[in-house]
């Protein structure tokens, strides 16, 4: 139970009828983490209030507890309730939101300005909102970064190139783990256009004050309140190589469309098989339909028993929880994360217990319906991912798209269990997380890898349930089932 | 001005009743009369001045009589023949040729009768014209004829902001509903005479707001209005075509008033039920006469500023109304300009009705933008004039100023100072005003312009009372499929419970789930006593919901309705469609218990048998409140790239394709000429003869 206060101040424009506003938060805690940020929010307030020329109300916010405050604050300012948090009624309003940034100012000293865009579900703010950003920094003269690395200009350079694709592989993993990464992640739910600024402080040679981040944001603000329509003429989908370059959703997307048509080509040639392999075995029609009728129930077995299991992943770590923690000598949260691992690895056995129950053996016709039904579904699964989150969906494309396509019952059995697991989504986000601290230039250890994934898993089922992520429910209850169906085939007698 | 709305709201009910009787039978005779007076009007228009005056007075000061009678007044009985004298002068000027006797005997007798009129006269509603000391007793001779009137109150609110309010009032003698065609137009103004009288308009509001009226720190305005344009009239009941005279109404008031109001149509247009009901004379309440809509999306310019100035009699060239410059005026935090035309009493006695046409201009400044965070205002660092003369049309011409939270000037100076204070109910408020009368030449001192000038003393301007009644209004819920009205009502009262009446108009494309309406306050559920629904129709009209609210004392009353969006045809979005759409204001009106009247402990030094039972001066005033506008995104198609390329597309093939189809498929034939009679004749005798034709 978390108990907070958010203190914001309404600047109401002249001769408007409030009916659309701009907001500029600085989160605030305990301790003096972002005072330069909430000193500036002051600042600014105060000198906006002096100008004229505003047609949006300015809501000043400073929010406690980063997110949560934040999603307090939009939950009350929106009168919804996603995720069961409690708010106490708001006294004022600005009408609609037109766009927000969130200010961040760690150390005192600042040497540039890191523009942080990945939201929650992987939502990005529009990419006018990225170029104004860069534009205004460019007039300034403020240096600025995107995933904290600055914009080198050797393009057609080996090194250039691989510092671009670094880049944008960081935002490809930040934007796959689906959690807002700054206090703007949650705006963006409301269709808000929004995005975090953060100063940092890792090149020392530069050095900018206060001032000429007031003056960014002034500028900002007042582009922002010229809008007659919301952020609307861009793009929403993107990847960004660099602040000023982009890879647009006209040019990524055939990388994943070309991994989805593998499932399926290889659909359809089960399909044509399925359709093919009866008249060769038996003969007429009725042998093609005698094979097929008993494995409804060998298919819908395998396909409802991964499913629970992926219901039991979904539920029991939080539900078992408060048993845990009274019989094992570990916190709350390693309780929930050792019970989803533990119920994950659980899972594997499952092709046995499945067999147990079915009658008879299993056929030829059975795996490959099963496989069938594991392709379309998987590729349904995917479509739907990548066209949301596309990070998410093309990640785990590269994972799933192999062991799916290469799979049957007569592959060596060890070799193919041992890279499915290896390729298992729970083994993907361990990479990941290798992968994401190798490019943040942070490499870690085989032991803090590891606690650092555990935290990740408990960081997931956190997001979800106070900010209604939807990566940690995907996973568990449609791509893990997915993955057993394909286990199960793997197993299959 | 809600007061004072209210007032004559409810004096018209109760006096209704009374002269109903004596309108009807007096039909007759005045019809009688004025046959023989329409010549008079223009041949001893002497006389006719005089008595014009002295009936409006009479009015005016019944009326205050009547409403204000246990008000006290604060004034120095000095002040009253100086006040006097100074409307003698005016009146003098304006009527050159007026009849000096009668006046002089006037005066005398006003010399008699001052003893107990000047309270009346004195005390008076800051929306009232000022008025001259003349008896009620002397009979009017002669019908009435045009009046004006204009003045200024100048409110300095507790937020530091500056409150300007310009009233000018014209009144308006004339019998155009009975045929006779009016074509001598004498103060009010000829354009929006000839159009009432040709739509036989009844009563006619209209406003042009830019910005939103902020009650919490600002207090009660005057004179309400909506954000954007809002236009509400009563017809004749002998209009029988009320749709077609209400839409050709809004096409020549859009001409008129360079607005958009041509985009009034059946969509945006209700008949509530029971919210706007006439301000002026008359009894027909029958909601089919009645025709209300706004316009949120409405911006105010200078482009409406100018043809509403041009009604004045004066123009902008003399008078309050020099003041009126746009770039000060449209560089404030509230502009609102409105026109107000009803039907008055003429006299007292109410046998006949003249018009009356209030036009209103309300602007709040914000002194901290301009100011550079000093707190002192003068006349001309708000609108850079001053004054210097009042409208010599104008039969007075008042400036008033809020000097109520100031008594001892320890909080402002004001300079220069004036000896007059006027003190008067103001929205159940008793407030106090400095008056300066610019028809007197000793306002304007020895430099000939008046320039008010207040400092402020201390930093802090002390508690402002919570407004007893204000609302708010907001969307709630994400996504673009569905989502929540949410509508409050905030009632400040300590202890007392008060009904409203709540009318919300949304138009079609929010489509409302009315068994979704709840209404709550304090927690509990809130059943509303009368509840008016209509359901809106695709494209054809709005829905209408209006119901009367019991606010319990101190509580929020909550009134939530789910919506989903419609989906418009692509040609239905505007220009801009992500910008959202509008939902005009919804509107509260309630009869508020006044704040004099809360006072029941009775500070004041007042007579202890006057103040036993708590209803005491204008126990409840009537107020108008309304929310702010919502802006609501409906799902937009992507009206960009692939869409121009879809259309362009279908262009080149319509065109291309079209073309080349008919070059292809069609067949020319050149049509002989058919030949003559005598030809065919010709030709059938060859024929029958074997001959070549010819």
């Amino acid at each position: 139970m978390v108990r907070g206060t958010n203190v914001y101040g309404i600047l109401r424009a002249p001769r408007a009828p409030r009916t659309e506003a701009l907001v500029l938060s600085a989160p605030c805690s305990e301790g003096n983490n972002n005072n330069q940020a909430v000193g500036l929010l002051l600042g600014l307030a105060q000198y906006f209030r002096s100008q004229i020329h505003w047609a949006k109300d300015i809501i000043f916010l400073v929010n406690e507890h980063d997110l949560i405050g934040m999603q307090a604050w939009l939950e009350g300012y929106h009168h919804t309730n996603t995720t069961g948090g409690d708010w106490s009624p708001l006294q004022g309003r600005g009408g609609s939101i037109q766009a927000a940034l969130s200010l961040e100012l760690s150390s005192d000293v600042i040497t540039s300005l890191d523009l942080v865009l990945e939201g929650l579900n992987g939502q990005l703010p529009n990419l006018d909102l990225a170029n104004l950003f860069y534009a205004f920094c460019q007039k300034i003269g403020v240096l600025c970064t995107i995933q904290g690395k600055l914009q080198r200009n050797d393009w057609d350079t080996t090194s250039g190139y691989s510092h671009a694709a670094q880049t944008m592989m960081l935002m490809v993993l930040k934007q796959a783990s689906g959690r807002p990464w700054g206090d703007h992640g949650l705006f963006l739910r409301y269709h808000i256009e929004a995005a975090s600024i953060r100063g940092i402080n890792s090149f020392r040679q530069y050095k900018t004050d206060t001032t000429t981040i007031g003056r960014l944001l002034e500028g900002m603000y007042r582009k922002l309140n010229n809008l007659l329509e919301r952020l609307h003429q861009s793009y929403f989908f993107y990847l960004m190589p660099s602040l000023s370059r982009f890879v647009s959703i006209g040019y990524y997307m055939p990388a994943f469309g070309l991994l989805a048509v593998i499932l399926l080509l290889r659909a359809l040639d089960l399909w044509v098989q399925l359709g093919a392999s009866p008249p060769g075995t038996e003969d007429g029609v009725a042998g093609g339909v005698q094979p097929s009728s008993p494995g409804v129930l060998s298919i819908l077995t395998p396909v409802v028993i991964s499913h629970m299991t992926g219901v039991a992943l979904y539920t029991l770590p939080i539900l078992s929880q408060e048993m845990a923690v009274q019989h094992f000598p570990v916190s709350e949260t390693e309780a929930v994360v050792l019970t989803a691992i533990a119920i994950y690895t659980a899972g594997l056995a499952l092709p046995h217990n499945t067999h147990r129950l079915l009658q008879g053996e299993g056929t030829e016709e059975g795996w490959r319906v099963l496989k069938l039904v594991a392709l379309l579904y998987l590729a349904v699964l995917l479509g739907c991912t990548a066209l949301i989150n596309f990070s998410l969906g093309f990640i785990l494309a590269l994972s799933l798209v192999p062991i799916a396509a290469f799979i049957t019952p007569h592959t060596p059995k060890a070799l193919s269990a041992a890279i499915m697991v290896l390729l298992s989504p729970g083994c993907t986000l361990l990479y990941c997380v290798f992968l994401f601290q190798e490019l943040q230039e942070t490499p870690v250890s085989l032991q803090d890898g590891w606690m650092l994934f555990l935290s990740v898993i408990s960081q997931g089922i956190l997001d979800h349930a106070l900010y209604g992520s939807l990566v940690y429910p995907l996973l568990a209850l449609l791509i893990y089932p997915c993955w057993l169906l394909l286990w199960n085939i793997l197993f299959w007698k | 001005m809600a007061a004072h709305k209210c007032n004559i709201f409810m004096l018209a009910f109760v006096l209704c009743g009374l002269t109903y009787v004596f309108v009807r039978a007096d039909i007759e005779y005045t019809n009688h009369v004025k046959d023989a007076e329409s010549g008079a009007v223009d041949i001893a228009p002497k006389t006719n001045i005089g008595a014009s005056l002295q009936s409006t007075k009479t009015e005016d000061q019944t009326q205050t009589a009547e409403e204000e009678r246990q008000w006290e007044a604060e004034t120095n009985p000095a002040d009253a023949p100086s006040d006097n004298k100074a409307d003698h002068v005016h009146d003098t000027m304006q009527n050159l040729d007026s009849r000096p006797a009668p006046y002089a005997k006037d005066q005398t007798q006003e010399a008699a009768e001052e003893e107990r009129q000047w309270e009346a006269t004195e005390v008076k509603e800051a929306d009232h014209g000022p008025d001259t000391m003349q008896t009620p007793d002397v009979p009017p001779p002669t019908p009435a004829k045009d009046q004006f009137q204009e003045e200024l109150v100048i409110r300095p609110l507790h937020s530091g902001d500056i409150y300007a309010s310009f009233q000018f009032r014209t009144m308006w003698d004339t019998d155009f509903l009975r045929g006779s065609k009016v074509s001598h137009y004498r103060l009010f103004p000829k354009s929006l005479g000839q159009v009432i009288s040709k739509f036989s308009v009844r009563e006619l509001h209209i406003s042009f707001t830019q910005g939103y009226w902020r009650t919490m720190q600002w207090g009660q305005p005057f004179l309400p209005s909506p954000p954007g344009a809002e236009l509400w009239v009563w017809f004749q009941d002998t209009v029988t075509d009320v749709d077609g005279a209400w839409k050709e109404l809004t096409n020549v008031l859009s001409g008129i008033f360079c607005a958009s109001l041509n985009f009034i149509d059946s969509t945006n247009t209700v008949q509530p039920s029971a919210s706007f009901k006439p301000l002026g004379l008359g009894n027909v309440t029958d909601q089919r006469f009645l025709r209300y809509a706004v316009l949120p999306r409405e911006i105010v310019c200078t482009e409406n500023l100018t043809p509403w100035k041009k009604l004045l009699p004066c123009g902008s060239k003399a008078g309050l109304a020099v003041l009126m410059k746009s770039e000060k005026l449209f560089h404030s935090s509230f502009h609102s300009q409105a026109l107000h035309f009803r039907p008055v009493c003429q006299d007292w006695k109410c046998k006949s009705t003249v018009w009356e046409l209030r036009q209103t201009l309300n602007v709040v400044f914000d002194l901290h933008t301009s100011g550079q965070g000093k707190r002192e205002w003068s006349l001309f660092k708000m609108f850079s004039r001053t004054l210097t003369e009042a409208c010599p049309l104008a039969s007075s011409s008042k400036v008033y100023v809020d000097v109520t939270d100031n008594p001892q000037g320890e909080l402002f100076e004001l300079s220069p100072t004036t000896p007059l204070l006027s003190q008067a109910v103001v929205l159940g408020d008793r407030r106090t005003y400095s008056v300066y009368d610019l028809t007197n030449q000793a306002t304007f001192g020895q430099t000939r312009s008046l320039n008010m000038l207040l400092r402020w003393r201390a930093a802090e301007s002390g508690d402002m009372l919570r407004p007893l009644l204000h609302g708010e209004r907001y969307v709630a819920g994400y996504g673009l499929q569905t989502g929540e009205i949410h509508t409050l009502m905030y009632n400040n009262h300590p202890y007392r419970a008060f009904p409203v009446l709540l009318l919300e108009t949304v138009p079609w494309y929010l489509r409302l789930y009315i068994h979704t309406l709840t209404v709550t306050s304090k927690g509990r559920d809130n059943k509303p006593s009368y509840i008016h629904y209509q359901p809106s129709k695709d494209r054809l009209r709005p829905h209408l919901l209006e119901m009367l609210v019991q606010l319990p004392p101190n509580s929020v009353t909550e009134v939530t309705v789910q919506f989903e969006r419609a989906l418009l045809k692509w040609t239905e979005y505007t220009p801009d469609p992500n910008h959202g759409f509008y939902v005009g204001s919804s509107v509260i009106s309630a009869l508020v218990p006044s704040v004099v009247a809360m006072d029941t402990n009775s500070t004041r030094e007042c007579p202890l048998f006057s103040s036993f039972f708590p209803c005491k001066e204008e126990s409840s005033y009537f107020m108008r409140v309304y929310t702010e506008p919502l802006l609501v995104n409906l799902p937009t198609p992507d009206f960009s790239m692939p869409y121009n390329v879809i259309c362009l597309t279908c262009t080149v093939v319509a065109v291309g394709y079209g073309s080349l189809y008919n070059l292809l498929t069609r067949t020319f034939q050149v049509e002989e000429p058919s030949p003559g009679l005598a030809k065919r004749l010709a030709n059938i005798i060859r024929r029958l003869r074997g001959v070549p034709l010819l």
